[in-house]
């Protein structure tokens, strides 16, 4: 059955300028085609009447790149829990709705225009310490080192992690905690991450807070969460911060 | 500006010499080498972030070398290797079963339709391991067994579980891991990042490949970048088809501007169609999602044997089930190589057998196995993966079988290279999907993967030095240079032609029209009369682009619209010689398959007394029928037989 929309859309030519919602209507629209589908045949019609089409990020439309989101009715990447933006489809809308359409909002999120904003600040966390040491080739046999599978699993969870933001921009203190957390934690779990542990921490919380809001444990990140990732690795990279700050432990050996 | 019909290219593929097995060990040791306190003196330029690009720019980096890395997405970690899903492989035999070198070179040679190149197939094989090594000491989470030690799964086309996978988000946990790598070198100030960046143009000067044409895609600027080397990792081609696997972002520019410089392109005609991606619903689609091919593991490909059957598969009885590739296949069964399992699909559907509304799919179950091992160790397996399938479709898999139907996944065809990666332009390196070089005419699930990291880990940095060390001393050439000039120059026109036009139609319908004509008559079957038919339609079509798309908006701001139709005015160009190339090719093999050679009970006939070899192509400028130069290829260790799974 084909859905009749109306949509409030954030419209904002160039970072410097001014936005502005516009309204548009999203006729005859399939409720088997994607959210991005949907906004696909909007920029089609705009095209046709002479009016640029609305700009968005997005790439893989799998839900593992990342690139995608918007705010959909307050909601960062709309009303399903644990879906990407390009995961939603318009079955989940009733014809009739008003769907409000805005870019992630949080101070280190800058608009670049429309709905696309400037997400390198997440790139800047990771440059921080969010890797293990392993330079190309001096790696011995994959299986000398024995993970055990609680760990590796636990692991692989924070791992999941697709970078899109959506934990910033639900967050009213536009907090980055998710985020650096489910990196922190994917390698600080893992015995590879060990001789890094302290200072990783240190050092992608450090560079964190230059940039982002603090945490005040709204927990509205996990919810927003496309991969679902749990607000308990907020928790366990506090605690490894804090262990980090307590003691100097460069002067221990324990960090490099 | 007019280009004269070039020489011809006389294509020596540089492969060493001794036995097979010790070729890339004799070979690195005769390689020149540049020495550490002399490598900060080079400037590598590296396009494309995936795992061939992000991990070669990782490692050259740390190695020392200034690196200026460039991708059109906002960060590198959203390159598409992300969205590879099933695995990779390697040949550590740690299921002991009777896995190694030879053999992972063997079913990759035997895959590819023998028509890859022997040297480069066992190189492949032989650092699949190493990657896993690198991969793992990286902190990448791979499956792992209770007892901590790494877990493995079979792929198609294998025999042997050889394939390491990390839930159903192996490329992602990969691609992280050779983003985290180089976010380090990022910091560390050996690689300078261009996020949002848009190679438009190879600059090349006597000959050598000097540097490259970017737009940045946020404020329009048009810069120009010198280095001692450009290293293009830009992917597969894929999207010529407008509906594929691929990102949406994922195109050919960059290869075909290199092309159009003189850069030869091999095989365009090898596209691989996927046979588990969820069927087309309807006109709005904007992309194809793959299934990976790991379900093909647990889950058994069946149609009714009633083309009129139309009760829900649940009330279908197992002997009214047609599993055909159990029935033609058993030696392989469900887990055929792709080419052969989108193939027998496709027949199903022409047949009258498709399942589902369109009746354009067939089914894959789990019905078998979720009451064999329990719905718990499927959801471990493929959770992710059946949660993608209920949003997509609105379906249960755990309950209703999955609808499958090939799509366009991976082009096997690029630029082409020589053992070293090196392009017929010397400084120009290619890797990862970009170059045509390992697949031969079709690839096995789960290489991609090995092929990307190996080029980019292991190859590419131990070849790349054998061109710089003659350098030492030179300094690149000055961006002020007329080269660069006349590329700015081309490119600013391009550019401003495109948003002239002022036409009216959308690109997105030129992509789609060229989409379809390229799926119908050159996708997974294709005649000399489709071809022929295809090649008029493509030309027209494109004339029809340059005088009546519309491009809104300006150069100097983010403007997507002008981004994609850069993007689709380079993939005309491609897809006609893609159809030039398969209507040459008077032969099946792998996912190039000509209705009129096939055998008996039609599987794909190759003819390797006039065909085994490399076709690439040289542009001849605008307008001119590209010139075909040939490399042969010689099989010294395996001998080319006709492909069974039976």
């Amino acid at each position: 059955m084909a859905l009749n929309l109306t949509l409030r859309v954030w419209r904002q030519a160039r970072p410097e300028a001014t936005g502005r919602f516009e309204t548009y209507e999203a006729t005859d629209i399939s409720e088997d085609s994607s959210f991005l589908e949907m906004l696909d045949v909007v920029n089609e019609r705009l095209s046709d009447d002479g009016e640029e089409p609305i700009a968005f990020d997005h790439d893989c439309r799998e839900g593992i790149c990342g690139s995608c989101g918007v705010v959909i009715n307050g909601r960062p990447h709309g009303p399903l829990e644990r879906t990407t933006t390009c995961q939603l489809h318009m079955r989940h809308f009733t014809s009739g709705d008003t769907i409000t359409i805005e870019p992630w909002r949080a101070s280190a999120f800058p608009v670049l225009r429309d709905l696309v904003v400037d997400r390198s600040t997440l790139d800047g966390i990771v440059q921080a310490g969010g890797y293990v040491t392993a330079p190309t080739g001096a790696a011995r046999d994959a299986n000398s080192i024995l993970v055990p599978k609680s760990a590796s699993d636990t692991a692989m969870d924070a791992a999941e992690c697709i970078g899109c933001g959506a934990c910033v921009a639900a967050c009213p203190n536009g907090a980055a905690q998710l985020f650096t957390a489910a990196k922190v934690s994917h390698l600080n779990l893992l015995p590879q991450g060990q001789p890094e542990r302290w200072s990783r921490v240190s050092d992608m919380v450090d560079r964190m807070e230059d940039y982002f809001g603090s945490c005040t444990n709204y927990t509205e990140c996990e919810a927003a969460c496309p991969k679902g990732i749990s607000v308990d690795f907020i928790a366990m990279m506090n605690k490894d911060y804090l262990k980090a700050r307590f003691k100097d432990r460069r002067r221990q050996g324990q960090s490099g | 500006m007019t280009v004269e019909t070039p020489p011809q290219v006389d294509l020596n593929a540089q492969i060493p010499e001794g036995p097979l097995s010790d070729k890339w060990q004799n070979h690195r040791f005769k390689m020149k080498l540049v020495a550490p306190q002399n490598r900060r003196r080079f400037e590598v330029i590296i396009v494309g972030t995936g795992l061939a690009g992000a991990s070669a720019a990782a490692t050259l980096g740390e190695m020392g070398y200034n690196v200026k890395a460039f991708c059109f997405q906002d960060s590198p970690r959203r390159a598409h290797s992300i969205a590879a899903q099933g695995g990779i492989n390697a040949a550590k035999n740690y299921k002991n079963d009777g896995d190694s070198v030879e053999r992972l070179f063997y079913d990759t040679i035997k895959g590819g339709d023998y028509r890859s190149r022997e040297a480069n197939v066992y190189r492949l094989a032989e650092v699949s391991t190493q990657i896993i090594d690198q991969c793992v000491a990286q902190g990448v989470p791979f499956a792992r067994e209770y007892g901590g030690l790494l877990d493995n799964r079979s792929f198609g086309g294998a025999q042997v579980a050889r394939t390491f996978y990390a839930r159903g988000q192996t490329g992602q946990q990969l691609l992280l891991g050779a983003y985290q790598a180089l976010a380090k070198q990022i910091d560390a100030g050996t690689v300078q990042m261009y996020p949002r960046h848009e190679m438009l143009e190879l600059v090349v000067k006597d000959g050598r490949a000097v540097g490259i044409v970017t737009r940045n895609l946020v404020t329009g600027e048009i810069d120009r970048h010198s280095a001692h080397a450009v290293v293009l990792a830009t992917g597969g081609y894929g999207n010529v088809f407008y509906l594929s696997t691929n990102a949406k972002g994922s195109n050919v520019t960059a290869a075909w501007r290199a092309h159009r410089q003189g850069a030869l392109f091999a095989n365009p005609c090898y596209t691989q169609i996927h046979p588990t991606c969820i069927p087309v619903s309807g006109d709005y689609q904007s992309k194809l999602t793959l299934m990976s091919e790991s379900l093909r593991n647990d889950g058994r490909i069946w149609v009714p044997k009633s083309p009129d059957d139309t009760r829900p598969p649940d009330q279908i009885p197992d002997e009214e089930r047609d599993y055909y590739l159990e029935r033609r296949y058993p030696a392989f069964a469900n887990l055929v190589p792709r080419d052969v399992a989108s193939r027998a699909a496709k027949r199903m559907v022409d047949d009258g057998y498709g399942v589902g509304e369109l009746k354009n799919g067939v089914y894959l179950d789990f019905g078998d196995a979720i009451s064999r091992l329990g719905r718990d160790v499927i959801e471990a397996r493929y959770g992710n993966l059946f949660e993608m399938y209920e949003k997509i479709t609105g379906e249960d898999p755990y309950k209703v079988p999955m609808r499958i139907y090939p799509a366009v996944h991976y082009t096997m065809g690029g630029l082409w290279v020589d053992y070293n990666l090196m392009s017929n332009i010397p400084g120009l390196f290619v890797t990862g999907e970009a170059n045509f070089s390992d697949h031969g005419a079709n690839r096995l699930g789960a290489s991609a993967l090995m092929q990307g990291l190996a080029d980019g880990y292991f190859v590419l940095p131990a070849t790349l030095p054998n061109y710089l060390a003659d350098m030492l001393g030179t300094t690149p050439e000055s961006v002020d240079d007329p080269a660069f000039a006349a590329a700015e120059e081309e490119v600013r026109e391009r550019v401003n032609k495109l948003l002239s036009i002022n036409g009216t139609r959308s690109v997105d319908w030129f992509h789609r029209k060229l989409g379809k004509t390229l799926w119908d008559y050159c996708g997974m079957s294709r005649t000399a009369e489709s071809l022929t038919q295809a090649m008029k339609e493509v030309e027209s079509l494109q004339e029809q682009f340059w005088s009546d798309v519309r491009v809104l908006g300006d150069n100097e701001s983010l403007n997507q619209s002008l981004e994609k139709a850069g993007r689709v005015a380079d993939f005309f160009e491609l897809g006609a010689l893609m159809c030039r190339d398969a209507l040459h090719r008077e032969e099946s093999c792998g996912g190039h398959f000509r209705e009129e050679h096939k055998t008996p009970d039609g599987e794909a006939l190759r003819d390797d007394d006039n065909f085994a070899y490399v076709a690439a192509w040289q542009f001849a400028g605008a307008g001119n029928e590209p010139c075909l130069v040939k490399e042969d290829l010689n099989f010294e260790h395996v001998k080319p037989s006709q492909r069974s799974y039976k």
